[in-house]
């Protein structure tokens, strides 16, 4: 058993389980009030990676950056996340608002409409080449070097960081959902809508609430999965995917569901590159093939979730 | 808020005469029969090619037709159904692929193309019955997605298809080439004819698109027709009439599957070969946009939501015509959107006059922001050059103007009365800042993005497109 390789595997689970993670709690939260699926959710979190790129711009660049390197980088994380809370009201305001009585198809539509308008904007005004945000020469390689060292095995400070502040923001949302007045009436929002409503509380501004938070979240993850991947149009596209399975297999509209189901599936896409493929004897290139039929009948057995509640039909 | 019905009195009832009289010209249009529609959309499309021997324009009617095809393929799904298939794309690529295979030199099989073609309705449907059977357990927002992973699926095994368990089947990125043009029985017909683009391809389709909307016309009118129709208003109710649900949204899937693997097969026996990137996302999107201009559930719509948004897209990417296709498109929309009519009028004027007034001060205070034409230029150049500020290193100041523009035709959406003319005037400079300076140099992305907030925008406004089927809600 080779264990050097073992280790790594777990490390890159929880790295991309903790990205999966963020983006998830953004679809759980909106369709947990609105029961909408937000197909853009993904550009979101694209936006808020340029978002990030811009930022670095500014201070200089990651190699000789006008103030401290740390600095920018919470900076870069801040900025995505305010810029995606405004870019997912206003979505809300222009695209779904006017739509929330309309047949279920409706708003799915202009979600794919939004996704698409986003993702070319950004395409026609930085263009399609890769960028990267360099971490490789920020604090020169710090970003790199390992920061925990456990006997043979080592974690870089990259994954360190990605995934502490994965971990700060969810418990930062855990306290607003839990344990605030806001909170209180999301949650009541999210089991009934006009109930909630005869009980004098704005809807309205609950979902507008909404859509700040999944925006702010998407912004961050966006930031934190740049830092070791390049940025591109469509970059959001297959982790807004997975992210929303991630939501689904952990119970659409549960909280906590959402964040096992990122790690779940960070976990099961880990797994598949480094050991399934090699398994079945099959290119790491299918290992797609693998993660979505799984995820397929992971959806026919059990389509409520692994926390949801059935969908129980009144008639 | 809309007001709520009142009780007692059914107001869309109430304004049907309204409606009645605000739609008098589509009523006029609904009386002519559905087949003299047709048969006056035929000849129009046959006699392009006896006009003009222009090989881009050819390409172009024949691309159309494609359109056409999966337009209504996809109304049989997303339109009867009511099913959401975002693996519709998939269908189209297996059909082009499963042509490619049957009659290409990759595997030396060259089969006759009718036969490829029966091969490809009927591999079709079957794949179609195969990713339809998750509704029967998923709806909605669910069965979307997993049809988006089906998507995935299909474009994972095309790419990487090089090396299936050791076998060659797809090619991978680089596709599959050389594939064979159309046989009919051993005689073939080449794709182009003396370097011109040969034109009963053009018939070709055509033909198949008469086949497949009379068939499908046919279906609609049928018990299975009204059954869907039945089905995606309340599935519930349907299955309490004793109505097989299950069966019908299966057989939903399968008609809509075949219909996009023929297209397919059609596709694949022009060009020269087929590529994973040719079943994009991008054409997903595309294909849905077409169907909600047109209205989902009408296939005379989708046919001229094919139609439209294909010319306008074709348009937009000749860099000849693009910019009067945009400012074109900005008058046409300000007439529909704008009452009274000669509004329009004033606001434009306001917006010549702001123009001038803006480039005179932009050129006062440095003049590396402005650019004059050279004299010999033609008149309109010169006449956009003197009144859109062009700056010589524009710099950030796209990406500023781009979210500006945006953000000022949202809240031009948003005010009212004399605030809005007041809005719509710099609006319609900035856009024109934009074109100009970001988007006219991209036409390959701007008309994504156009098409995009259309989407967008026919969604918010008139949710049943152009000549969709209008639901009543009975409360």
């Amino acid at each position: 058993m080779d264990y050097d390789k073992l280790f790594q595997t777990i490390v890159n689970a929880a790295t991309l389980g903790s990205t999966y993670a963020l983006i998830a709690l953004g679809y759980t939260i909106v369709y947990g009030i609105l029961k909408l699926l937000n197909f853009a959710h993904g550009d979101v979190f694209m936006v808020g990676a340029y978002v990030g790129l811009g930022v670095l711009t500014v201070f200089g660049g990651a190699i000789d950056p006008s103030i401290s390197i740390w600095l920018v980088l919470c900076l870069m994380v801040l900025a995505a996340m305010a810029a995606c809370a405004v870019l997912g009201v206003v979505i809300e305001r222009f695209a779904y608002r006017p739509l929330r009585d309309a047949p279920r198809i409706a708003p799915l539509i202009s979600a794919l409409g939004v996704s698409f308008f986003l993702s070319y904007s950004v395409q026609l005004l930085f263009g399609a080449n890769h960028r990267t945000y360099d971490t490789f020469n920020m604090a020169g390689g710090k970003l790199y070097e390992p920061a925990l060292t456990i006997g043979s095995f080592s974690i870089s400070w990259l994954r360190v960081i990605g995934i502490v502040s994965a971990v700060l923001l969810m418990l930062a949302l855990w306290f607003l959902v839990d344990r605030t007045r806001t909170g209180k009436a999301m949650r009541a929002t999210s089991i009934d809508r006009d109930a909630a409503a005869m009980m004098g509380i704005d809807i309205d501004r609950v979902i507008m609430f909404a859509f700040v938070l999944s925006g702010a979240l998407a912004g961050a993850a966006g930031v934190l999965f740049a830092l070791r991947t390049d940025l591109f149009p469509t970059m959001g596209f297959t982790p807004g995917l997975f992210a929303f399975t991630a939501a689904v297999i952990g119970g659409i509209g549960s909280i906590p569901g959402a964040m096992l189901g990122g790690f779940l599936l960070g976990t099961v896409e880990a797994l598949t590159v480094t050991y399934v493929t090699d398994w079945i004897g099959i290119p790491v290139g299918l290992s797609n093939l693998v993660i979505f039929s799984l995820l397929i009948v992971f959806m026919l057995v059990r389509p409520q979730g692994i926390l949801g509640r059935p969908d129980i039909k009144k008639v | 808020m809309t007001e709520g019905p009142r009780i007692g009195k059914d107001e869309w009832v109430a304004r049907s005469g309204e409606n009645i009289e605000r739609h008098r010209l589509l009523n006029a249009a609904d009386r002519v029969p559905g087949w003299a529609r047709l048969v006056l959309f035929c000849l129009f499309v046959a006699a392009i090619p006896l006009v003009t021997d222009d090989g881009y324009v050819n390409v172009i009617v024949f691309d159309t037709l494609i359109f056409c095809l999966l337009a209504i393929g996809l109304n049989v799904v997303v339109g009867w159904g009511g099913l959401l298939d975002l693996g519709y794309i998939a269908f189209f690529g297996i059909g082009a692929y499963t042509y490619a295979i049957l009659s290409s030199d990759k595997f030396d099989i060259h089969l006759t193309s009718p036969l490829v073609m029966v091969i490809c309705v009927v591999f079709g449907a079957l794949i179609g019955l195969l990713v339809g059977l998750p509704s029967w357990r998923l709806s909605g927002d669910y069965l979307a997605i997993v049809t988006l992973f089906v998507y995935q699926i299909f474009i994972s095994i095309v790419t990487n298809g090089n090396d299936l368990f050791g076998v060659d089947l797809t090619g991978g990125v680089n596709g599959i080439a050389n594939i064979d043009p159309f046989d009919l029985f051993g005689r073939g017909i080449p794709v182009s004819h003396e370097g011109i683009f040969n034109s009963n391809y053009i018939y070709l389709a055509l033909g198949v698109f008469v086949v497949v909307f009379a068939a499908l016309y046919l279906v609609n009118h049928s018990r299975i027709g009204r059954a869907w129709r039945a089905l995606r208003e309340d599935e519930l109710a349907a299955e309490l009439m004793g109505m097989p649900t299950d069966w019908l949204k299966l057989l939903a899937f399968a008609f809509g599957a075949a219909v996009a693997s023929l297209t397919g097969g059609l596709f694949a026996s022009l060009k020269v070969g087929v590529f994973p990137e040719s079943f994009s996302l991008t054409l997903l999107i595309t294909v849905y946009a077409m169907l909600i201009l047109g209205g989902v559930g009408s296939q005379t719509g989708a046919v001229l939501g094919a139609v439209a948004v294909y010319v306008f897209l074709e348009a937009l990417r000749d860099p000849d015509v693009s910019g009067w296709v945009f400012y074109i498109a900005i008058v046409l929309a300000l007439l529909l959107v704008i009452r009274p009519r000669w509004m329009v009028a004033g606001v434009l004027a306001a917006t010549v006059v702001f123009g001038f007034v803006v480039h005179a001060l932009a050129g006062a205070i440095d003049d590396t922001w402005t650019t004059t034409a050279s004299p010999e230029a033609d008149s309109v150049t010169r006449f956009l050059d003197a009144w859109v500020v062009i700056p010589t290193s524009p710099g950030d100041s796209r990406t500023i103007a781009y979210v500006g523009l945006v953000a000022l035709v949202l809240l031009a959406t948003t005010v009212k009365g004399v605030w809005r003319w007041l809005a719509l005037v710099p609006t319609l400079y900035l856009a024109a800042f934009v074109w100009e300076n970001v988007m006219s140099e991209q036409p390959d992305v701007t008309r994504f993005v156009l098409l995009g907030a259309m989407l967008v925008g026919v969604m918010v406004t008139r949710p049943s497109g152009l000549l969709g089927e209008r639901r009543v809600e009975i409360v």
